[in-house]
């Protein structure tokens, strides 16, 4: 907050409303008082402040390089590298089309992992325990897995009648790939063992797979799914640049456009949140899916 | 009665990944009474496991051909049972599930779920229901596994050296309780040791198998009457006669086994 205040803002760089930096410092300021404060009471969260107390240092201080050498002395060109103030401004100023591109990234992101995923599941699955089924899949997965699914652009945006399909279509191609993969592979290196107990109480195929086969290749496909969404906030942004009137893709690609290099910022910090929030989300799934494996592996 | 099974000049041959094969039993024929209980014994390696599994049904014979009561032997089923040497528990379920697990596949755990509280008893891992297998010792995990065996009473079972990782009183114990079990359900019980007193203690007949291939060296009954007392003349008799046996059934091949 000092470094803030202290050192007047270079005169290169363009004013901006107000010292939202500022004020960002400030919210996080009150948050850590909250939260030492509650640390004084609550063990779990003293251990964990001890723990994450020199990463979080660590970050105010990278802020702090940032804000002195764009901001304060603009050391670098002030058209590329806006002060710090101007780029939280962004998410005041423009919260609403903001809020309105995350949800519409959102929703595409939602279809597109439900149908690939679920699509992905299937296939892994048939692939895994299927030897016909692999044996006609098995070239296909291959010449269509290595391509990025954003290639296809050209293609399914003549095939499909509006852009926001071909999104879809696209961001379903690269969650569908690496969930399909992971899954058959976790299938195929299940250990015999496993599925012979079963035989010997006379198992079903169907109760093979269902409580032999799934739980067993479990990490494996957890592990593509960590790889999907990884892959698809990638092709979500490049299949939003095509045609499509809204989203996070849509967004970075317009400012850049106008060269306004803040908002830019603004919007790349926001997908690194969505996508650290979504992989947050995975973790916390795995751990209830996964309980088991802890102790087992180096969780 | 039912679970008479008969083994009839059985040969299994393994090929390996580098073309050369390895024959596991040659020309095998046993046969085994209904409700009674057979310990194979034989050096390590010889091919006792592949017997086994050869009357599971897992690993089919190359020639020959076993039947369980009449019926030739085609794979696995869910009246032939197996405790594996390895105790394979599945390590996503807890103790409880995977004892359970056999009775859930055949959709009768509904109606037995008192059995597999009784066994857990029997096998002493009480208070270790909710545990992962991970969690357990590995003679917790036999145990376990052996639970899991036994609680669907299959008319045959296969006992794959199931005590081997437990201690002298432990394994006493079990012993006693998996008699207990075959009298009571009379289970046709086949079991792999190393132990030469616990093939005594437990067998109607010992079957004593040469190194590989595994042939049948000597099938001897048992005569002694239970419950038998391990340190009795009879019974040091039998001891020292089924020792001196495998003694010159590996005189060629001295360092391979262990008792
Ligand atoms: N799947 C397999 N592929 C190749 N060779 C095998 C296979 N299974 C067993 N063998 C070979 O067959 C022989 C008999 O093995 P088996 O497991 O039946 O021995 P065992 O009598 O049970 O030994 P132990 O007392 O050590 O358990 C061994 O030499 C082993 O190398
Ligand atoms: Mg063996």
């Amino acid at each position: 907050m000092l470094v803030d205040r202290l050192i007047p803002l270079s005169p290169k760089q363009p004013a901006s409303n107000g010292p939202c930096f500022f004020y960002l410092l400030c919210i996080l300021g009150v948050l850590s008082l909250l939260i030492l404060a509650v640390s004084f009471f609550n063990e779990r969260i003293s251990e964990k402040l001890v723990s994450s107390g020199p990463v979080f240092a660590g970050g105010i201080l990278v802020l702090n390089i940032v804000n002195i050498v764009c901001g304060k002395f603009a050391l670098l060109p002030v058209l590329f590298f806006p002060s710090l103030d101007r780029i939280f401004e962004v998410f005041i100023n423009d919260r609403e089309l903001l809020g309105e591109c995350v949800l519409s990234s959102f929703k595409l992101l939602l279809y597109g992992y439900a149908i690939g995923g679920s699509l992905g599941l299937l296939t892994g699955i048939l692939i895994g325990f299927n030897k016909t089924f692999s044996y006609w899949m098995d070239p296909f997965t291959k010449i269509i897995g290595p391509i990025p699914p954003t290639s296809w652009s050209p293609l399914v945006l003549s095939l499909f009648s509006t852009s926001y399909q071909a999104a879809i279509f696209m961001i379903t191609l690269s969650v569908w790939f690496p969930i399909t993969i992971m899954t058959s592979n976790g299938i195929r290196n299940i250990s015999q063992a496993y599925f012979e107990v079963a035989d010997t109480f006379g198992a079903k195929k169907l109760y093979k797979i269902l409580h032999v086969g799934i739980p067993a290749a479990l990490p494996s496909v957890f592990l593509g799914l960590f790889y999907a969404t990884t892959g698809s906030f990638v092709t979500l942004i490049t299949a939003e640049m095509f045609g499509c009137k809204l989203g996070i893709g849509w967004y970075l690609n317009w400012q850049k456009s106008m060269m306004l290099y803040a908002n830019v910022y603004a919007g790349l910090i926001l997908l690194a949140l969505l996508c650290n929030i979504a992989l947050k989300f995975l973790f916390v799934f795995r751990e209830k899916a996964l309980n088991w494996q802890k102790g087992v592996i180096k969780w | 009665m039912v679970g008479e099974i008969k083994i009839e000049n059985v040969s299994k041959s393994f090929v390996n990944p580098d073309k050369t094969s390895v024959t596991a039993l040659e020309n095998i024929s046993l046969n085994v009474e209904a409700g009674s209980f057979v310990s194979l014994i034989g050096p390590s390696g010889c091919g006792k496991t592949t017997l086994l599994r050869a009357i599971s049904g897992l690993g089919l014979a190359d020639e020959g051909q076993i039947y369980v009561d009449d019926e030739p032997v085609k794979g696995p089923g869910a009246d032939r049972g197996f405790a594996f040497q390895q105790s394979n528990l599945y390590p996503w379920l807890t103790i409880k599930e995977n004892i359970a697990f056999g009775l859930k596949a055949r959709g009768i755990y509904k109606e037995k779920k008192s059995d597999v509280d009784e066994y857990i008893e029997m096998v002493n891992l009480k208070g270790f229901e909710n545990s992962y297998p991970h969690q357990l010792s590995g003679g917790m995990n036999q145990r376990a596994s052996l639970a899991r065996a036994l609680v669907g009473k299959p008319k045959v079972l296969l006992l794959d050296e199931p005590l081997g990782a437990l201690d002298a009183f432990t394994r006493m114990n079990m012993q006693d309780e998996i008699l207990k079990i075959q009298h009571l359900h009379s289970i046709t019980m086949i079991m792999v040791t190393h132990d030469v007193d616990e093939a005594v203690y437990l067998s109607d007949r010992v079957v004593i198998m040469t190194p590989r291939p595994a042939k049948v060296e000597e099938v001897i009954d048992i005569q002694l009457s239970r419950p038998r007392a391990r340190g009795s003349q009879d019974f040091i008799q039998y001891r020292t006669k089924i020792l001196k046996i495998l003694n010159y059934a590996g005189e060629n091949k001295e360092p391979e086994y262990y008792l």
